[in-house]
């Protein structure tokens, strides 16, 4: 299945990345896509390890263990502070 | 009825207050919030900040939250307006006006959907300190304790 990543604030700017296409065996959770990624460029492990990251497929907030499907969007992002 | 704006532009809290308190008389009670760009510190003071959100999926959280400050309430006119971009200090940042019937139903509105939007609708904030340094706001325990008291 393919899907579309995206990853706002800190997340983003740590990565140096905003949007990637991703494609994964079918069944895989919100928590494998975060393996996956950490190993895919030097530097990704940490980035996803400083700090709490939550995710919304479709722009609904998801769990880590929420099972994707092909063409799902899929944003990454850290804990909210507007107002 | 319920209104959101999400906009790089400076808003009037003038203007908004004239539109939510245009009815035909029914609501006597407006009750309006704005949060302001925060100097911080004296020695290295904010001096602007970079706000960044989720086009679609913030609209639609404000909206589901409008749509739960009615399910609780019984309201008149809500209007929200958030700024994103480069907001400079002293400016504001976010508008929240409610208003109703009478004053404890607008007063209780308008603070849930204040502490509400700080805990759950998804916008970041980076401050920009004087000396040129900036940093991504952390998440505080603070305004999620303010948000979950609501239930």
């Amino acid at each position: 299945m393919v899907l579309t990543v995206l990853f706002f604030a800190s997340l983003r700017e740590r990565l140096g990345c905003n949007k990637l296409s991703l494609t994964l065996p079918a069944g895989a959770s919100v928590a494998d896509v975060i393996t996956t990624l950490a190993e895919r460029e030097p530097g990704w492990c940490e980035a996803f390890e400083q700090g709490q990251c939550l995710a919304a497929v479709n722009q609904q907030m998801v769990k880590p263990d929420y099972l994707l499907a092909d063409g799902d969007e899929l944003a990454l992002f850290p804990p909210v502070t507007g107002g | 009825m319920d209104s959101v704006s999400i906009q790089n532009a400076p808003f009037s809290a003038a203007e908004e207050y004239s539109s939510v308190s245009s009815d035909a008389g029914e609501c006597g009670a407006v009750v309006l919030f704005t949060g302001r760009v925060r100097a911080e510190s004296e020695a290295n003071p904010v001096v602007a900040l970079e706000l960044e959100h989720y086009p679609g999926m913030t609209e639609q959280v404000l909206e589901d939250l409008m749509a739960e400050a009615r399910r609780r309430w019984t309201l008149g006119q809500i209007r929200v307006v958030h700024r994103v971009g480069e907001i400079l200090l002293g400016d504001e940042i976010v508008l929240v006006a409610v208003s109703a019937a009478h004053r404890r139903e607008a007063f209780e509105a308008c603070e849930y959907l204040m502490d509400t939007l700080k805990s759950t609708v998804p916008f970041w904030k980076k401050e920009i300190r004087q000396d040129g340094t900036s940093h991504w706001v952390a998440a505080k325990g603070s305004d999620e304790k303010a948000a979950s008291r609501w239930g």
